[in-house]
């Protein structure tokens, strides 16, 4: 087990190679310069030119792809062109306000999504089914930022029960604070994954409550209750648990969206700073931070496999 | 059957919901299994004989199955009416079921010992404890080897013939009056299906239990039950004691079966069949549902539904003709 562990993340490496060279890419495939931006407006040609070359970007890229590669064997991931910070302090500045909203996030999600799901495939058909799938498809189509209006307008500025921007980090200003800065956006996050995690594990519930140890759960007697809960949902969960991941994946992503409406200074926030600016260390720094969490994610979702499907092995 | 039989299941009709509405898998199905007994109920694919046995205990799926007529009594109740608390206690405790594919019936992410302690613990209300000793004992007398080793593991460790003996064990854990077995050795290797009929043979005469089995193999029945029911296309179309059954098959469909099974002391290069195939459910039949496949059909048999009719002893058959003809044709 610990050993196959090893293996899925040394198998991650080349992966994130990929992911640190195609950002590297990507980013000098768009047009713009981060001198310009730098230098300003008005700056004239010499100046722009001049802080180019401070930054190193008169060389010729694959020599610039060679020394930040230098740079990450080292463990430096450079300096952001613009915020006067290590990328690293940067992104761990930001990181706590997006966990935090992740955390908040998936803990209203799971259960709400779950239930859901379970009701929706026990009733299908039914009236119960048609409303849970009406919420999940309002869930997963309508965009958040035109939520997040609307509930700031209903929330924050006529019930004026949560403030409708900011973020009260938890240490310094207290869980009062921090849980009122971030209940709302959570929400609204939530309501994206909630329609995802229901359909998903309606499915899989559909899938499983087909089965025949369910017909043989009910022959012996067992409430339905625990036919469903137990019998049906310890099948289900593999499901659950790929589609939490994924979830748990977006959300340390950071929601540009969510992040931007409210004000919350976290990773999506970040990002698009670094897109905007062309700061290509920080957006290359961030991708590759990204590409890590992705791959732990995924690695723990493959531990847990082993936990709730006694049949999944890795020796 | 002089007595009361011990469960009787009395013109049963159940129904399908299918694309082009509700249709009739079963249709005025009655037989009856005394006590200690064991009736065979024999018929091919989609004969209607798993369908009437998942009725017993209301096990189709209730979005949308119809039990349009008929009653199943045990004792003094009915277990089509009866409230789903009470019938929870009937399932598994006092009738409990096996059945055909024990590599799925199982549940794969429990262990063996939380499947065959949970009817213990639901109907005997015992503790964990006292429920993993029984499990044990039950493993034991299922005879399965290293019994308390193997309660700790998972279905998907044990193989096909293993899986039945747990089914087993689990189904008689709370000692039950009626055994339903369908299909019980259908989808195990020959060897170990003489093993599996030859320990529930053992377990229902320590236990005293009915049984009913379902199967499609005349020789198990042969072997195994007292009495038989032939179903055809989802009808019941003749019940018999087995000697009798054999002896004096009253409906052309059960000569036919009992026909097709080849005799290994000849020398047989074409085997026997029925020519035909069994009709679709939604398809309407005026007469004799048989009457397409039959060679001695008259007239009467494509109009009228026959009437199952007593040939005298507790043999009936569902083939006016054939039993005004006394019989054998």
């Amino acid at each position: 087990m610990f050993r196959a562990i090893i293996v899925r993340l040394m198998q991650s490496i080349p992966v994130l190679l990929l992911v640190a060279v195609l950002s590297f890419i990507l980013m000098h495939l768009l047009p713009g310069d981060p001198a310009v931006v730098i230098a300003g407006a008005d700056a004239t040609p010499a100046a722009v030119e001049r802080i180019r070359r401070e930054l190193g970007l008169d060389q010729p890229i694959w020599e610039q792809l060679l020394s930040w590669f230098l740079g990450l064997a080292q463990g430096k991931f450079g300096s952001s062109l613009v915020l006067n910070q290590t990328v690293l302090s940067a992104v761990a500045e930001r990181l706590p306000v997006t966990l935090s909203l992740a955390a908040l996030s998936l803990t209203i999600t799971l259960p709400i999504g779950i239930t859901l799901g379970i009701l929706a495939a026990y009733f299908r058909s039914s009236w119960i089914d048609a409303g849970v799938m009406m919420i999940a498809l309002i869930g997963v189509s309508v965009p958040s930022f035109w939520i997040a209006i609307l509930s700031v307008i209903l929330f924050s500025v006529t019930l004026g029960w949560v403030p409708s921007s900011g973020y009260a980090p938890l240490l310094t200003a207290g869980p009062g604070p921090w849980f009122a800065s971030l209940i709302q956006p959570a929400m609204v996050l939530s309501l994206f994954q909630i329609g995802f995690l229901a359909r998903m594990t309606r499915s899989a519930m559909l899938d499983v409550l087909d089965q025949d140890f369910i017909r043989t759960a009910r022959a012996k007697g067992v409430s339905e209750w625990r036919t469903v809960g137990k019998h049906g949902f310890r099948n289900a969960l593999v499901a659950v648990v790929t589609v939490s991941g994924i979830i748990l994946s977006l959300l340390i992503g950071g929601s540009v969206v969510v992040e931007q409406v409210f004000a919350l200074p976290g990773i999506g926030r970040l990002v698009v700073q670094g897109i905007m600016a062309r700061d290509y260390p920080l957006i290359q720094g961030t991708m590759l931070l990204f590409g890590f969490a992705f791959v732990l994610i995924n690695v723990a979702v493959d531990i847990i496999y082993t936990l709730v499907d006694p049949r999944v092995r890795y020796d | 059957m002089a007595e009361k039989p011990l469960l009787s299941v009395e013109n049963l009709t159940v129904q399908f919901r299918g694309d082009a509405g509700w249709v009739k898998a079963v249709e005025g199905v009655d037989f009856a299994v005394g006590a200690g007994e064991c009736l065979g109920i024999v018929g091919e694919s989609g004969s209607g004989k798993s369908v009437s046995a998942l009725s017993i205990l209301k096990l189709h799926n209730q979005s949308n199955t119809r039990y349009a007529s008929g009653a199943i009594r045990y004792g003094d109740r009915d277990l089509l009416t009866l409230p789903q608390r009470r019938l929870r206690q009937v399932r598994g405790g006092e009738i409990a079921m096996i059945f055909q594919d024990p590599m799925s019936s199982l549940n794969p992410v429990l262990t063996i010992a939380d499947q065959i302690m949970e009817p213990l613990r639901q109907h005997q209300g015992l503790s964990v404890q006292a429920a993993r000793r029984k499990a044990i004992e039950l493993l034991e007398m299922v005879r399965i080897s290293d019994a308390s080793r193997r309660i700790d593991d998972y279905p998907h460790r044990l193989s096909g013939g293993m899986r039945q003996r747990v089914m087993i064990a689990i189904a008689v854990a709370c000692r039950p009056k009626l055994l339903i077995a369908d299909e019980p050795t259908t989808a195990l290797d020959v060897t170990i299906q003489s093993q599996i009929l030859e320990l529930l043979r053992e377990l229902q005469r320590e236990i005293g239990m009915s049984v009913i089995l379902i199967t499609h193999d005349l020789g198990v029945v042969a072997q195994f039950a007292q009495r038989v029911v032939v179903m055809y296309a989802g009808r019941v179309v003749e019940t018999a004691s087995v000697p009798a059954l054999f002896e004096r098959p009253m409906h052309p469909y059960t000569e036919g079966l009992i026909r097709a099974v080849p005799n290994l002391d000849e020398d047989v290069h074409r085997l026997t069949t029925i020519p035909g195939n069994i009709p679709d459910p939604s398809m309407s039949i005026a007469g004799c549902r048989f009457s397409p496949r039959c060679r001695e059909a008259v007239k009467s048999c494509l109009s009228e539904p026959p009437a199952l009719v007593d040939a005298g002893a507790g043999h009936f058959a569902r083939c006016p003709p054939r039993i005004a003809a006394g019989g054998i044709s």
